[in-house]
């Protein structure tokens, strides 16, 4: 193969002033936005939702269920599709209307958060249920036999074991957060895998810029599972030793 | 302002165009899931061999494909296939090699996950069966043919199963080079009638309907090896 290899390509400009590189670090860090707002919408969302799955309420544990069901089968760019076109039509009064005067960028935006938030809270709901349900059966009645209501059941004696025994499980999930945002690229986002292709469009160095893209996304995982161990280590459950 | 849905553009004619989009969906989840289990199931047994440096390339092999976005991994092989069919092939630049470039993107990179799952079924067999594999005279190869896979991917097909239906879902991804699969078809469908709007909802339905009734059936499955 011919191919001219020239990875100074980064430091050449692509605009008065601006570099690719420039670029790919605009790119990264919209990448990190998306992730970390949605991450914060599926944690709030999906911790209740996981509780109420395991409420004895049927009603409130079913509606909990149905939400996590619709939102693991249809996959994820249709949904995004979904927030991005249709959302603003269907909305009640005024709200459509506002959003769609929104300038555009925002628009692309709150729909990639919304969008990414509500399926990593389906997600994350999975994983809190399955930590509150690990738990031995006899916490919840003892706490309730010493005359705690069931809220403080789960305040004081459930979540705070549930939600620490949880942190491996959702160290993937949090990973999973920041590649599931690559498909914000698709709506038109410049994120991390937009400039990617931008970049391969204005160069013509496409194996420079995907490696630099792979890079970063390796840089971002990496991240993402080390600050999540340094939480694991600092919140560890004594006696209660998980995987390892 | 209520919106006015007009479903009228699903009909007997756009049926027919969904229905081989869809075609197209299945053939890519189909290939990838048998391509997948295949390449999965050699990496697995590369991790789990004696030897340190095949351990290492397959966990190096899992861990790329896990780290970066199946998006990137679908954009580095529409990159890199067409160059290698080219150059290896001498195959002319002109032939669409669109639908390869995927299937050997999906291929790989459901290899990566099916590869993890696959070497935990391994490892989830009792130490007894192979030392009574090796004890009855078996050599590795055998052990690993005839006791040890068969045991492990029955263990695992429920997660098998749960992660084929994701690759189902992830492949409407192949919407960024407009291959037209189910969801390219409706996408492109709506926006021709100016019916985005109905049509994306249906899209969604009808992703929903299978993937629900899928993952229904794996649970239903689940409970009876289970029992």
């Amino acid at each position: 193969m011919n191919y001219i290899w020239n990875w100074s390509v980064f430091f050449d400009e692509a605009l008065p002033g601006v570099t690719y590189f420039d670029w790919l670090l605009s790119g990264l860090k919209l990448t990190v936005t998306i992730g970390l707002s949605a991450w914060l919408i599926g944690l709030v969302l999906g911790g209740a939702l996981g509780v109420m799955r395991t409420l004895p309420n049927r009603l409130l544990a079913g509606l909990a269920s149905a939400y996590v069901e619709v939102f693991r089968n249809i996959p994820l760019l249709v949904q995004l599709f979904i927030w991005y076109f249709v959302a603003p039509e269907l909305l009640p009064g005024d709200l459509g209307t506002q959003i769609k005067a929104m300038n555009p960028f925002m628009q692309q935006f709150v729909a990639a958060v919304v969008c990414l938030g509500l399926y990593t809270a389906s997600r994350i709901c999975e994983q809190v249920r399955a930590g509150i349900q690990a738990l031995p059966k006899g916490q919840q009645m003892a706490g309730l036999a010493l005359g705690f209501t069931l809220p403080q059941t789960y305040r004081y004696v459930l979540l705070p074991v549930a939600l620490r025994i949880i942190i491996p499980p959702l160290t993937s999930e949090f990973m999973m957060v920041f590649k599931n945002s690559a498909v914000a690229s698709i709506i038109g986002l410049l994120e991390l895998a937009a400039q990617g292709r931008q970049l391969v469009d204005y160069t013509a160095q496409p194996y420079e810029s995907f490696t630099a893209v792979t890079v970063l996304y390796l840089i971002i995982n990496m991240s993402a599972l080390y600050v999540m161990r340094w939480i694991e280590t600092r919140t560890r459950v004594p006696g209660f030793l998980g995987k390892h | 302002m209520a919106y006015h849905f007009d479903f009228s553009t699903i009909n007997t004619n756009t049926i027919g165009i969904l229905g081989e989009g869809m075609l197209v969906s299945l053939k890519i989840t189909a290939v990838a899931i048998v391509v997948g289990i295949l390449l999965g199931t050699a990496i697995a047994l590369l991790n789990l061999s004696s030897s340190r440096i095949l351990t290492r390339l397959a966990q190096f092999y899992v861990n790329t494909f896990r780290s970066i976005p199946l998006l990137l991994v679908l954009l580095w092989f529409f990159l890199i296939v067409p160059q290698v069919l080219q150059s290896v092939f001498g195959l002319s630049p002109a032939v669409d090699v669109r639908m390869a470039s995927a299937l050997v993107a999906f291929s790989m990179f459901q290899a990566a996950y099916f590869a993890e799952i696959i070497r935990a079924g391994i490892l989830s067999i009792p130490r007894g069966q192979y030392h009574a594999a090796l004890a009855l005279g078996m050599t590795r190869g055998q052990m690993m043919r005839l006791i040890i896979l068969p045991q492990a991917l029955r263990n695992m097909l429920p997660l098998l199963l749960t992660q084929s239906i994701g690759l189902f879902q992830d492949t409407a991804l192949v919407y960024v080079s407009a291959i037209s699969d189910f969801f390219g078809r409706a996408y492109g469908i709506g926006e021709r009638d100016g019916h985005i709007v109905e049509m994306l909802l249906f899209a969604g339905a009808v992703y929903f309907v299978i993937c629900f009734s899928a993952s229904t059936l794996v649970k239903i499955y689940q409970g009876k090896i289970a029992s």
